[in-house]
């Protein structure tokens, strides 16, 4: 069982590209529907526990999976199953880069490739502007991140702790006011 | 201690950044720059092969930074503390799932957090932004800035039409190995 875990999420880690969302539709066909280890509904309990949780999406879901599955060994088995294909692929290519990064025909090719990256970036943050929660408090909180990040380079971890806490304030006075 | 460094810069990445993949390269790109371990020009190339490459992107990204500055070690040390967190935190969490989703603190601190995701990447588009085209528009190439602009359009129409990040990123190598090579 242990080792099916392990094997399972191996594959899922080899075979996923763009991470995290883009696993969970395999993550559902070779645990749900393969294996009958969970539910459809634990499904979609590891997206709703992936998005509240720090952390890289694929880690938290690999970690839920296992521990449903099989307790704390299962969580072990299924995390490093899904985080080393990716460490040994970055491994061998990081070595073999560092021989042909100087060739004036790769760095051309990065030029390029560096534009589609800040496009992807620019889809990115389009679509978590479209997922931000709709209200006075999110986009004040979104546009004070934007200015202090992005022109005066303060540390995104203290704007990350500050908007957890007003998001907090914020929520406590809302559900107060209610009542 | 580079190590140490390392497995605590990253331990730090991954307890603090919500949303995963590129909501987390905003807090990277900062933690990796002030340390010195990279330029933003190599973490963007980093970003294009971790994206073409199988896997997690935040992992890829810390497994490469890791390389990158402290070889294998090093990318042991980097993985290892971006996951953690993760691990533990899931751990505990799952235990007590329900009353978690429904906790008043969790959810209002996501109001919060879905907020700064927003403008932490709108940072990071900016400072990339001036790092990769900085230069080309200050000696006003104009050449260059036209191919840029034509790439983005093409780029943004490939996005529009579901095109696959990785066929994004090869198509935008070869056009790169072109436009340097024969055109600017």
């Amino acid at each position: 069982m242990l080792a099916q875990l392990f094997l399972a999420f191996l594959k899922i880690g080899a075979f996923t590209f763009g991470g995290g969302y883009a696993m969970i539709p395999l993550i559902q066909r070779e645990v749900v529907e393969n294996k009958k280890w969970l539910s459809d509904k634990d499904i979609s309990d590891i997206i709703a526990i992936a998005e509240t949780t720090p952390g890289p999406i694929a880690i938290n879901a690999a970690t839920f999976v296992g521990y449903k599955t099989k307790g704390v060994k299962g969580a072990l088995a299924a995390t490093i199953g899904v985080v080393l294909p990716s460490f040994l692929i970055i491994v061998l290519v990081a070595t073999l880069l560092k021989d042909y990064m100087h060739y004036e025909i790769v760095e051309d090719a990065f030029w390029g490739v560096r534009i589609a990256v800040i496009v992807l970036m620019a889809k990115a943050f389009i679509s978590m502007l479209k997922q931000c929660p709709k209200n006075v408090v999110s986009y004040g909180i979104a546009i004070v991140a934007l200015v202090l990040v992005g022109i005066f380079n303060i540390s995104a971890l203290w704007i990350i702790l500050g908007a957890a806490l007003i998001g907090i304030i914020y929520h406590q006075l809302k559900v107060g006011a209610k009542k | 201690m580079m190590y140490l460094s390392l497995f605590l810069t990253f331990l730090k990445i991954g307890a603090f950044t919500f949303g995963g993949g590129y909501a987390m390269i905003p807090l990277i790109q900062q933690e990796v720059i002030n340390h010195g371990w990279l330029d933003t020009e190599e973490l963007i190339d980093f970003i294009a092969i971790s994206e073409s490459t199988p896997g997690p992107l935040a992992v890829n990204v810390s497994t490469f930074v890791g390389m990158q500055t402290g070889g294998i070690l090093g990318a042991l040390c980097a993985t290892l503390g971006v996951v953690l967190p993760s691990f533990v935190i899931i751990l505990i969490v799952a235990k007590v799932f329900e009353k978690f989703q429904r906790s008043k603190i969790v959810n209002g601190a996501m109001i919060g957090l879905k907020g700064s995701v927003v403008g932490l990447i709108g940072a990071a588009l900016i400072t990339t932004g001036i790092s990769v085209f900085g230069s080309a528009v200050k000696t006003v190439n104009v050449k260059e800035i036209v191919a840029a602009l034509v790439m983005i359009a093409g780029l943004a129409f490939g996005i529009k039409k579901k095109v696959s990040p990785i066929i994004l990123i090869l198509a935008s190598a070869v056009v790169g190995i072109i436009v340097k090579r024969f055109i600017i």
